[in-house]
C-alpha cells in the first residue's frame, strides 16, 4: 500500500480541527480499501484520542499542539495521536460499565477506542505530553463487500 | 448539529440532525433540552434519525439530558436511532437505561400508557 496516504498532521488545540483530522482520515482510509464501516469505527476511536488531547492534554490551550501521525504497517493500520499536556495514568480511569458509573457525563473516551480499535496504547511523548497509538488490522473492501458487519459478529 | 423542536399530541420533540459530537453538537443538544425543560415541556422525545455520529461526548450530553430531565419532573425517550447510533447505546450498556423507540409515533404514543 502506498505510503503517500499516510500523513502528519500538527493541529491547534481547538475541537473544530478533529472535522480537519476526518477529512485527511476518512480519504486516506479509502485509499487503503478499508471497508466503510471499520471507516466509520476508525473514525470515532480517532475523534476521542484528538478530542482527549485537546481536551484533558493540552487544556484547550491554543498554543499548545495536537500531534496525528497515520500509517500503514503492512495490513495494520497505526496511528499515534500526541498532546504537549503534563501526561496521565490511564489506571485511574473508572470503568464507564459500572453501575455506579452509568449515569455519569463523562469518561467513555478510552471506552470507545478500546471497544473499536484492535490495540490501544499510552506513553509518553519524546519531549514531554501523552502519547496514545491506535492500532486497527485493516479490512478491505474485498474481503468484505457489502461494507457490514455479518450478523452475530462484534465491531472490532 | 441542528436541533428543531416542534410538539406532537402535548409532546415536545426535538429533531436533531448531524453531529453529537464535542464542541457545538454537545452544547447543541443541551441548550435544546434546557430550553424546552424551562418552557415548560413534560414529556420529551429526541428524534436520532438524523444523527450521523455520536462521540462520547454526545453519550454524556445524552446522559445528562436523561438525569435533568428526570431531576426536573419531565420524562425524555429516544427514538428512531440510527444502527450505528443504537450500536454505541448497546456497548455502552446505556440501552438498558433509556427508553428507546423504533418508531416516533411509538415514543409519543408510550406517554400515554
Amino acid at each position: 500500500m502506498a505510503d503517500d496516504h499516510c500523513f502528519h498532521l500538527d493541529l491547534g488545540s481547538r475541537f473544530e480541527n478533529i472535522e480537519l483530522v476526518q477529512v485527511v482520515l476518512r480519504e486516506a482510509l479509502v485509499r487503503f480499501g478499508m471497508d466503510e464501516d471499520a471507516r466509520h469505527w476508525v473514525d470515532v476511536a480517532v475523534r476521542e484520542a484528538i478530542a482527549n488531547a485537546i481536551k484533558h492534554g493540552n487544556a484547550q490551550n491554543p498554543e499548545k499542539k495536537v500531534h496525528v501521525d497515520l500509517s500503514l504497517d503492512g495490513d495494520e493500520l497505526v496511528i499515534r495521536v500526541g498532546d504537549e499536556g503534563p501526561g496521565f495514568d490511564p489506571a485511574l480511569i473508572h470503568d464507564p460499565l459500572a453501575p455506579e458509573n452509568l449515569l455519569r457525563p463523562n469518561g467513555r473516551g478510552i471506552f470507545y477506542m478500546k471497544s473499536f480499535m484492535d490495540e490501544i496504547h499510552y506513553g509518553t511523548r519524546p519531549g514531554g505530553g501523552t502519547l496514545v497509538t491506535l492500532k486497527k488490522k485493516v479490512t478491505r473492501v474485498q474481503d468484505n463487500p457489502e461494507g457490514h458487519r455479518e450478523e452475530g459478529t462484534e465491531w472490532k | 448539529m441542528e436541533v428543531k423542536n416542534r410538539e406532537k399530541n402535548g409532546v415536545t420533540i426535538l429533531d436533531l440532525k448531524g453531529k453529537i459530537t464535542i464542541g457545538a453538537g454537545e452544547i447543541a443538544l443541551r441548550n435544546a433540552v434546557q430550553d424546552a425543560i424551562n418552557s415548560g415541556a413534560k414529556n420529551l422525545v429526541i428524534n436520532m434519525s438524523g444523527v450521523t455520529t455520536i462521540d462520547s461526548s454526545g453519550v454524556g450530553e445524552l446522559v445528562s439530558a436523561y438525569t435533568t430531565t428526570m431531576n426536573r419532573g419531565a420524562k425524555l425517550k429516544l427514538a428512531c436511532l440510527p444502527n450505528k447510533v443504537q450500536d454505541i447505546l448497546v456497548i455502552t450498556q446505556l440501552i438498558t437505561v433509556f427508553d428507546v423507540f423504533d418508531t416516533e409515533e411509538e415514543a409519543v404514543a408510550s406517554f400515554a400508557a
